[in-house]
C-alpha cells in the first residue's frame, strides 16, 4: 500500500481527461471520481461536455490526455464491449430495446447464456433475471413483451440488462426525463438498492431538485471543466444552477398575477382520434381567456399530442368545436389559424418547427415567409429577411456564428429560441406551446419562460402543455390534467399541490388504492411468485 | 467570397470525383475494348479518345499524335472550335430542360422519372400545332408550337402529381407507367390518324414555319437562348420567390410545410407539372429542329435528364454546366469515333458510371474525407427514400 492510496479505492477515478475537437474543447482537465457504493451527479447544461467524458469512460471517444482507473488500476478502454467487459454499463436516455421481443431476448442480446454450442439455454437466463429482479426489488416476468411495458419498467428493464451483465458501474443519462413523479420515486428507490449493494452510479441530469434527492455527491462541469463538487447537504438549487450557468439564474420566473379577461379561445366536446384511429381526445371541453395561461399536465401519451394537432390545424377532429376570438375555426387549416392570430411553438422542433438544412434565417421566417415585408412583389426581401434575422438574433439571445448557418448546426436551446423568436414575434392573440423547453438547459428554460410570462401579460391566451410538471406548475394560472383522453381535473396553478396533481397524472383520480401505488400498469409484467 | 467558394466546393466536389473517376474507369473500358480490335496493347488509346472526344466538343486541341509518338501541343481552331461549342450547346439545351424537369423535382422531395414520357408528349403536341400552324408568320408558328410542346408536358406531369396529392400513389411507379403509356399510345397515334402520305416511314406532317429557327451557324438555334433565360428563371423561382420557398420546404421537410401552414398537395402537383413543362419543351425543341414528329421517336434525353440533374446536384447552374459537359461528350462523341476507333456508346458507358458514382456519394465522401456539410436537400435520398414514407 502507497500512502496516495485512500483505505478503498474509488470504484472509478478519471483524472486530468482532456479532449479536444476541432474549434472547441470538450473536457478540459476533468477530474471525477466515484466511490464504491456512491450515487454520483453529474451536473451540467447542453454541450458542458458531460456527454464527451461518458462517451469516454465507455469507449466510444479516446482522451487527449488523461487516464481511468479502476479500482485504482490504470486501463485502457477499448469500445464499448472492453467497457462492458470491465464492469461499466451505460443506460440511455432513449432506450435501445426491442419492443416486439420478451424482457429476458431484449436483455440477452449481446450476452447470450448459452446452453451449449447452438442453442440458447432459456431457462437459466430466465432463472437469472428473476434473481436479479429480486435481489434489487423489482421481479419481473422475463417472458413479458417489452412494448407493453411502461416507460418506467422499460427503464428497470434496461438496468437488468446491466446487472445482467455484471456491471459495477451504471452511467444513467437522464434517466427522469420520460417518467412521473412516482415513476420517478420508484426508479430512486431501485437507484438507492443498487448503491447499497456496492454499485457505482453515475447520474447525469439537469433536474437540480432530483440530484439533490439522490445524489451523495454533485459535481458540476460548465464549457468542459469541473466547476464545483457538492454535497447535497451543503447545496440548494440556486447555487447548482449558478454554478451550471455560470450566473445567478432566476429559477422560479417571477410571474406576478394573471388578470385574465373574456375567453379567447373555447374548445368544447372536441374528440380527435390518433393515427391508428384510436380516440385518443374524448370530449375535451376547456376555455382559455385572454392574459392567462392554461397549463396541461399529464404523463405523455394521453392525448394531449392529439389535442394540439386538432387545435393548430394539423390534424381533423371527429367532432366538437373550436372557436378563436367568437368564430368558429372548427377544421381550419394552419395558415387560417395562424391568419387569426393563432402562433404555435410545436413539441417536435426538428419534425414540425424547423427546417434544419434551410438556414437560420429562413427557419425565422417559415410562418411569416409570404406576408409584408418578406415579400416585394413576386420575390423575397432578402433585405429585410436578414435585418429581422438579425434583430431576433440579438433580442432573443440565439448563439449562432452568423444567419446564414443551417439550422442544424445550433444547440437545442438555440434552435428552440428561434422557434420562439418567430412565433412570439406574431400579432397573436392565442399562442400554444407544446413542451417549450423540452430538452433545455437551466439559461435557455429561464429565458422561454420569461417571454411565455410577457406574452401574457400582453394579453395573450396561452395554452401550455408540457410532459414537465414542474414547468407546468411554475407557469399556469390554472391547471388541466389529461388522463387518458380526458381532462380528468382542472385546479388552480398558483395553489395546486406537486402531490396531487402527480396522482391526477397517474392514476386520473385523486387517491389510489395503496396496492396500485408501486405496481407495474395493468397490462404490465405479473409479479413472479417465487 | 471564401464562404461562396466554400459552399461551391461543398456542392461541387461530389460530381467533379464523380467525373474524374468515370472518366479513369472509362479509360480502362477503352484499353480494354482496343484488345477486341487491335492485336497490341494500347495504354495511351485513352487520351487519344478523350483528346479527341474534348475536340469534338470545345475545338481545343492539347496533343499532337504523329506516328506513333504523342507529344504535349496546345492548339485551337477558331473556325472549328465556334462550330464545336455551337454543336455543343445545340445538344446541350434540351438536356438542360430535362434536368431540370428532374432538379426542379428534386427541391420539392419529388423523383421524377417520367421526363422521357414528358418529352414524348411534348415533343407530340409541338409536332402538331407545328404542323397546324406551318403557314403562319415563323414567330407565330414557333411560339404557339413550343408553347404547346410545354403545355403537353406539363399535362402529362400534373397527372402523377394529381394522382400522389390526392390517392397517394408514388411519383416513381406512376411516371414509369406513364412512359410506357406515352411510348406506345404516340406510335400507334402516329401510324394510324396522323399519318402523311409520301415518306417511306411513319410520321407526322412538316412543321413548316415552325422550325426551330437557326440564329447562326449550322445548329446555333433560338433554344439554346430560351434555355438559358429559362435556367435564369428557374434560378429566381426556386431561391428568390415564396412559391420556390415553399417547393424547397415541401422537399425537405414535408411536415414543417404544413406546419407553415403551405399545401404539400398543391406543391406536389404543381411541382411536378413545372417539371413535365421542362421536359415537355425540350421534347418540342427536338422535334422543332427535326421538323417532323417520326412514329419511332428514340430519344435518350429524357432520362440523361436524370443524370444531369443529379450532376448538377439539382441547382439550375449546376444543371446547365452537367448538361453542357453530357451535351459536349454527344457533340464530341462522332470525333472520337473517326480518330480513336473507338464505339460511340462508350459515351453512355461513362454517363453510367458518373450516375454510379454520384449514387455512391457516401462512399466517395468517405475517400475524400469531405467534412463539407451535406448540401440538402439530398438529391439522392430523394431518390433512394423508402415508398413508405408519405409526403403529405
Amino acid at each position: 500500500m502507497t500512502e496516495t492510496e485512500t483505505v478503498t479505492a474509488p470504484a472509478l477515478e478519471m483524472r486530468g481527461i482532456t479532449k479536444r475537437y476541432p474549434g472547441v474543447v470538450a473536457n478540459d482537465g476533468i477530474d471525477l471520481d466515484v466511490k464504491p457504493g456512491e450515487i454520483h451527479a453529474l451536473l451540467g447544461e447542453n454541450g458542458a461536455g458531460k456527454s464527451t467524458l461518458m462517451n469516454i469512460l465507455y469507449g466510444l471517444a479516446t482522451p487527449d490526455s488523461g487516464e481511468i482507473l479502476l479500482d485504482g488500476n490504470v486501463v485502457r478502454i477499448d469500445g464499448p464491449s472492453d467497457a462492458i467487459a470491465r464492469g461499466i454499463s451505460m443506460v440511455h436516455q432513449h432506450f435501445m430495446l426491442v419492443p416486439v421481443m420478451s424482457v429476458a431476448d431484449n436483455i440477452l442480446l449481446g450476452a447470450e447464456t448459452m446452453a451449449n454450442a447452438v442453442f440458447l439455454d432459456q431457462a437459466e437466463a430466465d432463472r437469472r433475471i428473476i434473481e436479479l429482479g429480486k435481489r434489487f426489488g423489482f421481479e419481473i416476468d422475463p417472458e413479458v413483451k417489452v412494448g407493453t411495458l411502461s416507460v418506467g419498467w422499460q427503464q428497470r428493464v434496461e438496468i437488468l440488462k446491466a446487472l445482467y451483465r455484471s456491471a459495477r458501474i451504471l452511467v444513467l443519462d437522464e434517466p427522469t426525463a420520460v417518467l412521473t413523479p412516482q415513476e420517478t420515486t420508484e426508479i430512486f428507490a431501485v437507484l438507492r438498492r443498487l448503491a447499497q449493494e456496492g454499485h457505482s452510479i453515475i447520474f447525469i441530469s439537469h433536474k437540480l431538485h432530483e440530484v439533490l434527492e439522490i445524489a451523495d455527491r454533485i459535481t458540476v462541469i460548465r464549457r468542459g471543466k469541473v466547476v464545483g463538487s457538492r454535497l447535497p447537504s451543503e447545496t440548494n438549487e440556486d447555487d447548482l444552477a449558478a454554478l451550471m450557468v455560470g450566473r445567478n439564474v432566476q429559477l422560479v420566473v417571477d410571474r406576478g398575477e394573471s388578470h385574465p379577461a373574456g375567453p379567447t379561445l373555447v374548445v368544447t366536446d372536441l374528440k380527435v382520434r390518433d393515427d391508428r384511429g384510436q380516440q385518443t381526445v374524448n370530449s375535451v371541453s376547456f376555455e382559455v381567456r385572454a392574459g392567462e395561461i392554461l397549463g396541461v399536465a399529464g404523463v405523455a401519451g394521453n392525448g394531449q399530442e392529439e389535442l394540439v394537432e386538432a387545435l393548430t390545424g394539423l390534424r381533423r377532429p371527429t367532432s366538437g368545436t373550436v372557436t378563436l376570438a367568437a368564430r368558429d375555426v372548427t377544421g381550419s387549416g394552419p395558415r387560417e389559424l395562424q391568419q387569426r392570430g393563432m402562433s404555435f411553438v410545436p413539441g417536435d422542433r426538428h419534425r414540425f418547427g424547423l427546417v434544419l438544412s434551410f438556414p437560420l434565417s429562413d427557419n425565422l421566417v417559415l410562418t411569416q415567409y409570404d406576408e409584408a415585408p418578406y415579400v416585394k412583389g413576386l420575390l423575397r426581401n432578402e433585405t429585410e429577411i436578414d435585418a429581422w434575422a438579425k434583430r431576433a438574433i440579438a433580442e432573443y439571445d440565439i448563439r449562432t456564428p452568423s444567419a446564414d448557418v443551417a439550422a442544424s448546426t445550433l444547440s437545442g436551446g438555440n434552435q428552440q429560441k428561434a422557434v420562439v423568436a418567430r412565433e412570439f414575434s406574431r400579432k397573436l392573440t392565442v399562442l400554444i406551446l407544446d413542451q417549450p423547453t423540452r430538452g433545455l438547459d437551466v439559461g435557455s428554460i429561464e429565458f422561454i419562460h420569461r417571454q411565455v410570462v410577457s406574452k401574457r401579460d400582453q394579453g395573450a391566451a396561452i395554452l401550455l402543455v408540457s410532459a414537465e410538471l414542474d414547468e407546468v406548475l411554475e407557469l399556469s394560472d390554472r391547471v388541466a390534467v389529461m388522463y387518458r383522453g380526458e381532462i380528468v381535473a382542472l385546479v388552480d396553478g398558483p395553489t395546486a399541490s406537486r402531490e396531487e396533481v402527480g396522482l391526477l397524472m397517474a392514476a386520473g383520480r385523486r387517491s389510489i388504492p395503496p396496492t396500485e401505488g408501486a405496481a407495474p400498469p395493468p397490462d404490465g409484467p405479473a409479479a413472479v411468485s417465487a | 467570397m471564401r464562404q461562396f467558394l466554400r459552399r461551391t466546393w461543398a456542392l461541387a466536389a461530389v460530381p467533379l470525383i464523380s467525373i474524374i473517376l468515370a472518366l479513369l474507369l472509362g479509360s480502362l473500358l477503352i484499353i480494354a475494348s482496343s484488345l477486341a480490335t487491335e492485336k497490341s496493347l494500347n495504354l495511351l488509346l485513352p487520351l487519344v479518345a478523350y483528346e479527341s472526344l474534348l475536340q469534338g466538343a470545345t475545338g481545343l486541341s492539347f496533343i499532337d499524335v504523329a506516328g506513333g509518338a504523342i507529344s504535349l501541343h496546345f492548339s485551337i481552331n477558331p473556325d472549328q472550335a465556334s462550330r464545336a461549342l455551337t454543336s455543343t450547346m445545340a445538344a446541350a439545351s434540351p438536356l438542360v430542360l430535362t434536368g431540370l424537369a428532374v432538379g426542379v423535382g428534386f427541391k420539392a422531395g419529388l423523383f421524377n422519372i417520367g421526363g422521357s414520357g414528358q418529352v414524348l408528349v411534348g415533343g407530340f403536341f409541338a409536332g402538331l400545332a407545328g404542323a397546324a400552324f406551318a403557314q403562319q408568320p415563323v414567330p407565330v408558328a414557333f411560339t404557339v408550337a413550343i408553347v404547346a410542346g410545354a403545355l403537353g408536358g406539363a399535362l402529362y406531369g400534373f397527372i402523377p402529381g394529381a394522382l400522389k396529392a390526392f390517392t397517394g400513389a408514388h411519383e416513381v411507379v406512376s411516371t414509369i407507367m406513364l412512359n410506357s403509356l406515352a411510348a406506345f399510345v404516340i406510335v400507334g397515334l402516329v401510324n394510324d390518324i396522323f399519318k402523311i402520305t409520301g415518306p417511306s416511314f411513319a410520321r407526322t406532317a412538316d412543321v413548316g414555319h415552325a422550325a426551330m429557327p437557326i440564329l447562326f451557324g449550322r445548329n446555333g438555334n433560338l433554344g439554346i437562348f430560351i434555355t438559358l433565360i429559362l435556367v435564369a428563371l428557374t434560378w429566381v423561382l426556386i431561391y428568390r420567390t415564396p412559391l420556390g420557398f415553399e417547393i424547397r420546404t415541401v422537399g425537405a421537410n414535408p411536415s414543417a410545410a404544413r406546419y407553415a401552414g403551405m399545401s404539400p398537395r398543391r406543391l406536389i402537383v404543381l411541382t411536378l407539372s413545372l417539371c413535365g413543362a421542362f421536359a415537355g419543351l425540350a421534347g418540342a425543341f427536338e422535334i422543332l429542329s427535326l421538323g417532323y414528329y417520326p412514329a419511332i421517336f428514340g430519344t435518350t434525353i429524357g432520362f440523361a435528364g436524370i443524370t444531369v440533374a443529379l450532376l448538377g446536384r439539382a441547382h439550375p447552374v449546376g444543371i446547365l454546366l452537367a448538361a453542357i459537359l453530357l451535351g459536349g461528350m454527344r457533340a464530341g462523341a462522332p470525333a472520337m469515333q473517326i480518330t480513336a476507333k473507338i464505339p460511340i456508346e462508350i459515351i453512355d458507358v461513362i454517363q453510367g458510371l458518373i450516375l454510379l458514382f454520384l449514387a455512391a456519394e457516401s462512399v466517395i465522401r468517405h475517400l475524400i474525407r469531405s467534412r463539407a456539410e451535406q448540401v440538402t436537400p439530398d438529391e439522392i435520398n430523394t431518390v433512394s427514400r423508402t415508398y413508405g414514407e408519405t409526403t403529405i
